[in-house]
């Protein structure tokens, strides 16, 4: 079989510039588009049909469908016009400055989910999963918060030596799933996830006792508050709360994308993550990579824990993660894991955070917004199922998501081998595997 | 059965692999089907096995024509097929294995284990091979994993037998048996096609030999036609694998390896207290049937191997328990046998696989780990040109070359840093005739420089045009080390693990 | 390559479970043993309305734990000799420590008051039922090659369909049946995008359980909070009480006084043991987790077969959304799967991959979560939010050190494409 693969790969060279118009018609970009219009058409098609009067006027569709559009039209209406509000401009607001602060809420709520989306997409460029990022910020958050009352320094420096320790705290916690995903060859999916509760039991104890919260009255786990030293300033003064966190995740952006594409550091990182055997022949050392990548993506989660707690939540509590170490994931795989493309992807979900309580009071509720989550990222993961809806030229690369499904050629020759000709190296055949 | 096929295309995209090929296999044949790697065998067998769909043509059983959309229909059938790679589950029964797919039962769909066993002790007992039913096929010999699937597609009555390349792993004592079952299977009537690319195998076994090359039927020959004939018609012009290369005085001992023994991950012994040298200006070949322990030896001396005992000494120092990286940098240049698996970052452009193993400083990485792209482009077209690499630009993605240009790029890699020592492992498997002269220059070339060379290579003929020396391994030991210029018959011997 | 066995006897020795076995037999002889005051502990094997009443048993806890330390430190120490031989540590000897180290944990954290054996065994059932469930489907899953991370989806699911649909019809049977189909949909279109277009199993399944928790939330605030009693309102199925055997002392209230859906767990998991390892199909299933071109080759539809054993996994995960709500509480709740879905994820590779072993596993969780309400009623000193860590800390070392890679079906994962 070994011989027509070769002869395969010989085709593919033939293919030159000669399908440039096929290859805009089929890019990404177009892909992502429509995969998030889609995502938007099924959860308005959701919105409608559980709104009170749009189903009153079901039974009655035939005698009355005028009924039946105007109601639907009119949630849709409610749908969109809460977004824009939410999201990016509130024309109803008193002053100027009310009217432009649905936009900097929007910036607000992408900045954790950009830095903790950078981090988890360094991870699947390394050809792992890192679903440990609610574990990451909880702990970069302890650190931050620790440093952020229990040091007293000088105006700027606290922020600073906080800020570092929220960046460690996140980045040890990482590590040590890398650590242990290097030495013992575990799973870093179980890891990470093991992981999140671990560090979600420690926080919570660490926020009942003196550690985080000393002189506490009650039970409630809650952190004491940080030093009006260690905050991060706002951005645009007293009007908005936006604050100098998102300053920080823009920079992290650069530097994302120097690190992947310009350092030799991101090089070692994507061959690994592309080819581990190869990298390891050529002298990478694989395991000090894994290890290396997971406290680097600590690093990005921790700007995100940083921008949690010592910028928008002055007291915070184990929820401090909000569900950004999960949405991060979803973050990461729109954008690709670029750094270009997660920015816009956190920008995208950013902003329908920040419509949470406009679509409250429109009477939609906000959870259909993590079902159109949902829904994009299962459409952009599957690009032959948008080219079926859409009867799309066929593209060349058929996997949009570059995420740990990239080294595929890599793992398919791999198993291939094992299969064939090593099975023999598979000789610690368990017990339970063949029972008799 | 008699088995026809008639005017058989298979394109892959714009690639012929099959060009309308025929070929009549009679009733109780053994029918050698020759080729180089890469002729089409494989997929001309695979479109008889159901597994691809023919563009074009007919199969014929019998005079009858059939068609599959799978497997399972070809074995219907009546054809079975033992694959070059096995396709059996490590993890299960001999047993298990074998009625996979036929499963005998007892009511309600419970396995019927001992219907299983019996099935396979009198199928072993027929043809003359002793196999325990009860044994996990992961703990058995790769020659016995070769008759459990000759076993499976016996259960399954197969009346034509494809065996695709079945002498690759084994010893030459396994391969004398299996012809010797071979034989047998075709004395009982039993059709077999036999596709390979070893011209003496063809001449001791077969009956009727039919020719490929390039996807086509380049002919049909007798087992008496002369090896040179056979090797003409296969290759498509005189094949000339003796090297220019001459004789050289070897200078002092560069690489030095004293009693090493090394360990896999499931601490199973994969090398047995092996001791050698190379001196400079020599070129040591490993021989052996794959699986003996090469693989495990080239690994440790380039720092990938699990557990280490014993001693390699590089120029003296010591580098038995040095990292990769440490290894490299010393200068050991390392071409790994599997390119697509170790060799090369099928994802990245032929111009990053070129530093792949330089990612640390000078001249790839500037200040603050920062890659001088503009360095590596063009240290990547300078190679290109050099190494004569078949590719439209430095940013072509190496996973989209050929496997020769492919082999070019790891060789140019690892020839353009600064050497002390090669180590080469299968440096031509897979890989065209014209790139395999251009690559066996290049190591002589190496070794003329007066560095030590040292290769593995399954295949003799390699072993006897590239070394200087050859160490023959057999189950992780060194069996013997004799000059280049050993007679075939001594060295098949010593791979059989044979020494007077 | 592997070479003859003979060479055996050269290979380095492994330390790994005895040294283990040997900490643990330390901490029992220290902590549960002469590091607790020297007082008794009462164990109590049966309530007093019970049909056939135990007597009390008091014992000293100090002593107790000097005992169980002391055969501990044996089984250690035979696991050295088998070691030092290079034999196979055998399973007994952890299975000894094992109960000697829950035992004296108890007993430890007890002394001075009664231990209730009975709370503690049917608390450790109820709360390892859900689990159990998605491990079997978990399972199901990676014995035929798919990775089943949707598992805290599918039960997600499940609960929400069994209550919604369950208070509608007004029947918990529909509500049973529903859980199974809103379980076996999820699943689906986790078969579909991984198999038929090899998108990675991993992300189609964390984006499914993102999608799940959506969808249920969204209509749990929109549907349900606004008429619960008539949307979310299905009731529990009654507690079966066993004739007979439900009378028998401490196993009785335990396994034979139950909800249908414990019944049906305990039902499922020698089940699916049986198909995977004895039938003619469970031989089909793992050939394709392990070698699927193999199983393609004798003419197996590879795919179709993944399909629907993926199908059948979610069905049963269905099954454990239902426990969650109409075998249970009743009403659903936003994200009341809580990470069970992950755990299940975690005890198949505890168990191996083995039904029988995982709900052993399984009620490894159960216990803790028991031993963490019950620990703070006794009043032990050790923090409850540092108790509710120690499943997850035994789940991690067990992926790392006990488990290697090895006995992972070998293609689990991996998206088999035909040519």
């Amino acid at each position: 079989m070994s011989d027509t693969k070769e002869k395969k790969d010989m085709t593919q060279v033939k293919l030159s510039g000669r399908d440039i118009l096929q290859d805009i018609l089929s890019s990404s970009i177009l892909r992502i588009v429509i995969a998030i219009l889609l995502a938007f058409v099924f959860g308005l098609l959701l919105v409608i049909f559980t709104n009170a009067r749009v189903l009153e006027s079901l039974p009655n569709f035939f005698g009355n469908p005028g009924e039946f559009f105007a109601a639907a039209s009119s949630s849709i209406g409610a749908f969109f016009e809460a977004f824009f509000k939410g999201a990016i401009f509130n024309p109803n607001g008193k002053t100027v400055e009310a009217q432009f602060r649905p936009l900097t809420e929007s910036l607000r709520f992408a900045g954790p989910l950009i830095a903790a989306g950078l981090g988890v997409a360094l991870t699947f460029r390394v050809g792992m999963f890192n679903i440990g990022a609610m574990g990451q910020i909880l702990f970069g958050s302890a650190f931050a918060a620790y440093a952020s009352f229990q040091f007293h320094l000088p105006v700027g420096v606290h922020l600073v030596v906080a800020v570092i320790f929220g960046l460690i705290g996140a980045s040890i916690w990482s590590a040590i799933a890398g650590w242990l995903k290097a030495q013992t060859g575990a799973h870093e999916v179980i890891v990470t996830i093991m992981m999140n509760y671990i560090a979600l039991n420690l926080v919570t104890y660490a926020m009942r006792t003196d550690i985080l919260n000393p002189g506490a009255t009650s039970t409630t786990p809650q952190a004491h508050a940080p030093d009006p030293n260690a905050v991060l300033p706002l951005l645009l003064g007293p009007g908005f709360k936006i604050h100098w966190g998102f300053i920080l995740v823009l920079a992290s952006v650069a530097v994302y994308w120097w690190l992947m594409e310009k350092s030799s550091i991101g090089f070692k990182f994507r061959a690994v993550g592309f080819n581990p055997d190869a990298a390891k022949t050529a002298g990478i050392n694989v395991k000090r990579i894994y290890v290396l990548s997971m406290a680097f993506s600590g690093l990005f989660v921790g700007i995100a824990a940083v921008n949690q707690t010592l910028g928008d939540s002055l007291r915070i509590t184990p929820g401090i993660d909000g569900g950004i170490g999960f949405e991060a994931i979803t973050v990461a795989l729109l954008g690709g894991s670029n750094a270009i493309g997660v920015l816009l992807a956190g920008l995208l979900f950013g902003a329908m955070k920040a419509t949470g309580p406009a679509m409250q009071s429109a009477g939609v509720s906000p959870d259909i917004l993590s079902v159109v989550q949902g829904l994009i990222i299962l459409f952009v993961a599957a690009p032959p199922l948008i080219k079926a809806m859409f009867r799309l030229p066929n593209q060349r690369s058929t996997i949009a998501i570059d995420a740990p499904t990239t080294n595929k050629s890599h793992k398919k020759a791999k198993a291939l081998k094992e299969a064939g000709v090593d099975s023999a190296t598979k000789a610690e055949a368990t017990e339970e595997g063949s029972e008799k | 059965m008699k088995l026809e096929l008639r005017d058989i295309t298979k394109r892959f995209g714009s690639l012929v692999a099959n060009d309308s090929i025929n070929l009549t296999v009679e009733s109780g044949q053994i029918h050698a089907l020759l080729g180089e790697n890469g002729a089409g065998k494989s997929t001309l067998m695979n479109v008889l096995f159901g597994l691809y769909t023919p563009e074009e043509g007919q199969i014929l059983l019998d005079d009858e024509e059939v068609t599959f959309s799978g497997p399972g229909e070809a074995m219907a059938a009546g054809i079975g097929m033992v694959h070059q790679h096995f396709m059996l589950v490590p993890v299960f029964t001999v047993a298990e294995n074998v009625i996979l797919g036929h499963e005998p039962t007892k009511a309600g769909g419970v396995l019927d284990l001992g219907a299983a066993r019996k099935l396979v002790r009198d199928l072993g007992q027929k043809f003359g091979f002793d196999i325990d039913p009860d044994a996990l096929v992961a703990d058995l010999p790769v020659g016995v994993q070769q008759r459990v699937e000759i076993i499976k597609a016996l259960s399954r009555n197969a009346k034509i037998l494809v065996l695709d390349e079945p002498t690759a792993v084994l010893t030459p004592q396994e391969t004398d048996e299996l012809m010797e079952i071979m034989r047998e299977l075709a004395k009982s009537g039993t059709s077999i096609v036999f596709i390979t690319h070893k011209l003496r195998e063809v001449k001791a076994v077969a009956d009727t030999i039919t020719i490929i090359r390039h996807g086509k039927v380049v002919g049909e020959a007798s087992p008496d036609a002369s090896t040179h004939e056979l090797a003409t018609m296969m290759v498509g012009h005189d094949i000339q694998l003796i090297v220019d290369k001459a004789d050289r005085e070897p200078g002092e001992v560069a690489l030095e390896v004293d009693n090493l023994t090394v360990f896999d991950v499931n601490n199973q012994k994969v090398l047995d207290d092996v001791s050698f040298d190379v001196r400079n200006g020599e070129i040591l070949a490993i021989a052996g049937v794959q699986g003996n322990g090469q693989t495990e030896l080239v690994e440790a001396l380039v720092g990938l191997a699990n557990k280490v005992k014993g001693e390699i000494k590089l120029y003296g120092e010591p580098i038995q328990s040095a990292s990769v990286k440490k290894i490299l940098d010393a200068g050991v240049g390392y071409i790994p046998e599997d390119r697509k698996i170790d060799g090369l970052v099928g994802d990245f452009s032929i111009a990053e696989n070129l530093m792949l193993d330089r990612s640390n400083g000078k001249p790839f990485v500037g200040g603050f780990f920062t890659i001088d792209t503009k360095f590596r482009d063009q240290f990547a077209r300078e190679r290109i040109e050099e190494f004569d690499i078949r590719t439209q630009s430095e940013k072509t993605l190496a996973g989209r070359l050929s496997g020769g240009n492919q082999q070019k790029v790891v060789v140019a890699r690892e020839l353009s840093r600064d050497l002390k020592l090669l180590l080469a492992s299968q440096p031509t498997r897979g890989v065209d005739v014209g790139s395999i002269e251009f690559i066996h220059e290049r190591i002589v070339a190496v070794r003329d420089a007066g560095l030590p060379v040292v290769i593995v290579s399954t295949e003799l003929d390699e072993v006897l045009a590239l070394a200087d020396r050859i160490a023959v391994m057999y189950k992780g030991r060194i069996v013997d080390i004799v000059p280049g210029k050993t007679e075939r018959a001594k060295l098949g011997q010593l791979m059989a693990g044979v020494q007077e | 390559m592997t070479l003859e066995r003979q060479f055996d006897a050269a290979a380095p020795i492994q330390w790994k479970m005895p040294i283990i076995l040997s900490v643990a037999a330390l901490v029992i002889l220290g902590f549960f043993g002469f590091g607790v005051d020297s007082n008794d502990v009462v164990f109590r094997w049966s309530n007093d309305t019970d049909a056939i009443v135990l007597a009390n048993t008091a014992i000293n806890a100090q002593l107790l734990g000097i005992v169980l330390g002391a055969i501990s430190v044996l089984a250690a120490a035979a696991s050295i000799w088998f070691a030092a031989r290079r034999k196979q540590v055998p399973w007994y000897l952890s299975l000894i420590v094992g109960f000697s180290f829950i035992v004296g944990l108890i007993s430890s954290v007890g002394v001075g008051t009664n231990v209730n054996v009975v709370f503690i065994l049917s608390s450790t059932v109820a709360l390892s039922t859900v689990i159990v469930f998605g491990s079997l489907a978990g399972i199901i899953g990676e014995r035929v090659g798919v990775v089943n991370i949707a598992i805290e989806g599918q039960l997600l699911m499940g609960a929400f369909v069994a209550a919604f649909l369950g208070t509608i019809t007004g029947s918990l049977w529909v509500a049973l049946i529903a859980a199974t189909l809103g379980g076996a949909l999820v699943s689906m279109v986790l078969a579909v995008f991984s198999i038929k277009y090899l998108v990675d199993q991993i992300i189609v399944g964390v984006v499914l359980n993102v999608l799940v928790s959506g969808i249920t939330a969204f209509f749990f605030s929109t549907v349900m909070s606004k008429n619960g009693v008539g949307t979310n309102f299905p009731g529990t199925f009654p507690i079966i009480s066993i004739p007979f055997l439900s009378d028998i002392p401490v196993i009785g209230p335990v396994l034979f006084s139950q909800r249908l859906t414990t019944y049906l767990m305990f039902i499922l998991v020698p089940l699916v043991w049986f198909v995977l390892f004895k039938t003619k199909l469970g031989l089909r299933l793992r050939s394709m987790g392990e070698h699927p071109l193999a199983a393609d080759t004798v003419g197996l539809n590879v795919n179709r077969t993944r399909f629907w054993a993926v199908t059948l996994a979610g069905l049963i995960a269905g099954l454990g959304g239902a426990a969650l709500t109409v075998g249970s509480v009743g009403s659903f709740v936003k994200e009341m799967s809580a990470g069970q879905g992950f755990i299940a994820l975690a005890v198949v590779i505890l168990g191996r991959w083995h039904p029988i072993y995982a709900a052993a596993a399984a009620l490894l969780f159960g216990f803790a979560g028991t031993f963490r309400i019950w620990a703070v009623q006794a009043g032990a000193e050790i923090p409850s939010d540092l108790i509710q860590t120690t499943p997850y800390l035994v789940t991690l070392l067990a992926v790392t050190i006990l488990v290697g890679k090895s006995v992972a079906p070998a293609s689990v994962g991996k998206a088999y494409e035909k040519q």
